[in-house]
């Protein structure tokens, strides 16, 4: 009999949806424990004390394993399933390469873009995101999803692009991602949220715009106090 | 640098630093594999063409070169050369499901919490600052102290009997620790405070893999030094990459 897996998320975060989409690409069963990470849990502090983020993915006794991409990994390993990593150590290597790209140079700059109140500080930012979103858009020529024809590892890394891109230009009213600028992003962002699997762990546009909205101020005051510190 | 390897390794070369963590960890997986390559010292104040071609999205060290193909990012590189050379010598990683991931993410730790806290104790304006610092520093190795602890299993590395993916991961650090020590005098991991890692350093630095690729601790003390005269600007990344 299977080991029970749960997995430890949070509504709307692009990181445990990483670990989700990867669950289901293997047909592997879980059950989804939601956080207020306002208001953290003891399961949650118990099996990520170093982070205290989700996801963290329990599999049946073993200690957790946390921070999304060593999980999406995990999940490729130790499960059968059709690949979710490249096989050939070169794409796999280039793989691994841009989503740490991404998490360094894209998820960060897009972030404050979106939030800071202050319009000089934001420009900075919206360049930097927009020149590290060009060599990601560079990524797709040719293709359908950064591997190929199939989601793979690095568009789950890139999925925070896709699922949030819509709702945080609708909530914010600032366009990063603008369709005559980078088109294949936008058509590669429209293809992976039609995807069967993704969009089955994916919850309505309405539930996610009206999830940001009513974090936007707390948002904000986060992102803004930051900046002061930078 | 001699062809060493009887396995197919094809053309190697590595661009690199001597004294860079992230190139000395890359060595150590060489080494481990036996794969003979071309090591090519780079100047990180001038950039030369062959680094700006091969790595033009960071610009940085290690950069892996194989038949021609570059790879970056000094943990992808390691894994790509246990991928790639799995048949030859020990593993890097774990063949364990969990225990990949555990050692994926002590290493994402020691890189991501560890390393620029003890470059912070270098690079600290004020003493306050530096203080700081050396907390930031110490709080992260109590944390590997702990991981040792349950990683080992009582074995001798983090890896087990012999060294793994962490342990170069951690270990192409202490060339560092030993500069901070003469330099200013921090002790980053003291025998009191965290055991199982001072004698794990012990033994690392007993090892043929520290023995043949960590550099003297003078070549780092002097290499800070070059780095202290051209400071203005000078990021994280720049220093050691």
């Amino acid at each position: 009999m299977a080991e029970p897996v749960k997995l430890i998320g949070t509504f709307g975060s692009p990181f445990v949806h990483r670990a989700e989409v990867a669950l289901r690409l293997k047909g592997v069963p879980y059950e989804l424990i939601l956080e207020d990470l306002t208001n953290k849990s003891e399961l949650l502090l118990r099996h990520n004390p170093i982070h205290k983020s989700v996801p963290v993915l329990l599999h049946g006794d073993r200690p957790a394993i946390c921070e999304s991409l060593l999980i999406v990994e995990y999940i490729d390993e130790a499960f059968d399933g059709p690949p979710l990593l490249p096989i050939d150590p070169y794409d796999r290597a280039m793989a691994r390469f841009w989503a740490q790209f991404i998490e360094q140079k894209c998820a960060k700059p897009f972030w404050m873009a979106l939030w800071l109140n202050d319009g000089d500080k934001r420009e900075v930012f919206v360049k930097e995101a927009k020149e590290n979103m060009a060599l990601l858009e560079s990524r797709l020529h040719g293709k359908r999803f950064f591997a190929g024809d199939t989601v793979g590892y690095l568009d789950f890394a890139a999925c925070g692009l896709a699922l949030v891109l819509g709702v945080l230009a609708e909530v914010t009213g600032l366009s990063l991602v603008g369709e005559d600028e980078f088109p294949l992003l936008r058509r590669w962002a429209d293809d992976y949220t039609s995807e069967e699997t993704v969009k089955a762990c994916l919850p309505p546009r309405e539930q996610l715009v009206a999830h940001f909205s009513g974090k936007k101020d707390r948002i904000k005051l986060a992102v803004n106090a930051m900046a002061c510190q930078m | 640098m001699e062809n060493k390897t009887m396995a197919r390794a094809g053309s190697l070369k590595l661009l690199g630093l001597t004294v860079s963590p992230f190139v000395v960890r890359v060595r150590m997986a060489l080494q481990l594999k036996g794969l003979g390559y071309e090591y090519i010292e780079q100047d990180l104040f001038i950039k030369g063409d062959l680094l700006l071609m091969s790595n033009p999205v960071h610009k940085k060290v290690p950069v892996l070169i194989h038949d021609g193909k570059p790879i970056c990012e000094s943990l992808a590189i390691m894994q790509y050369i246990d991928e790639v050379w799995a048949a030859t010598g020990p593993s890097i990683l774990p063949a364990d499901p969990y225990e990949r991931a555990d050692a994926r993410f002590w290493a994402a730790y020691a890189d991501s919490k560890l390393l620029p806290a003890w470059v912070g104790i270098m690079w600290a304006a004020t003493e306050e600052e530096r203080v700081e610092k050396v907390e930031d520093t110490l709080k992260a190795i109590g944390h590997l102290e702990e991981a040792f602890g349950k990683c080992s299993n009582g074995k001798p590395f983090f890896a087990g009997d012999s060294v793994g993916y962490l342990d170069l991961v951690l270990g192409s650090q202490l060339l560092w620790f030993e500069a901070l020590q003469k330099m200013f005098g921090v002790v980053v991991i003291e025998e009191g405070k965290a055991p199982l890692l001072a004698a794990w350093v012990k033994r690392f630095g007993e090892t043929d893999t520290a023995k043949e690729v960590v550099p003297d601790v003078d070549t780092a003390v002097e290499y800070l030094k070059k780095l202290q005269s051209h400071r203005a600007g000078a990021t994280v990344a720049q220093l050691l990459s």
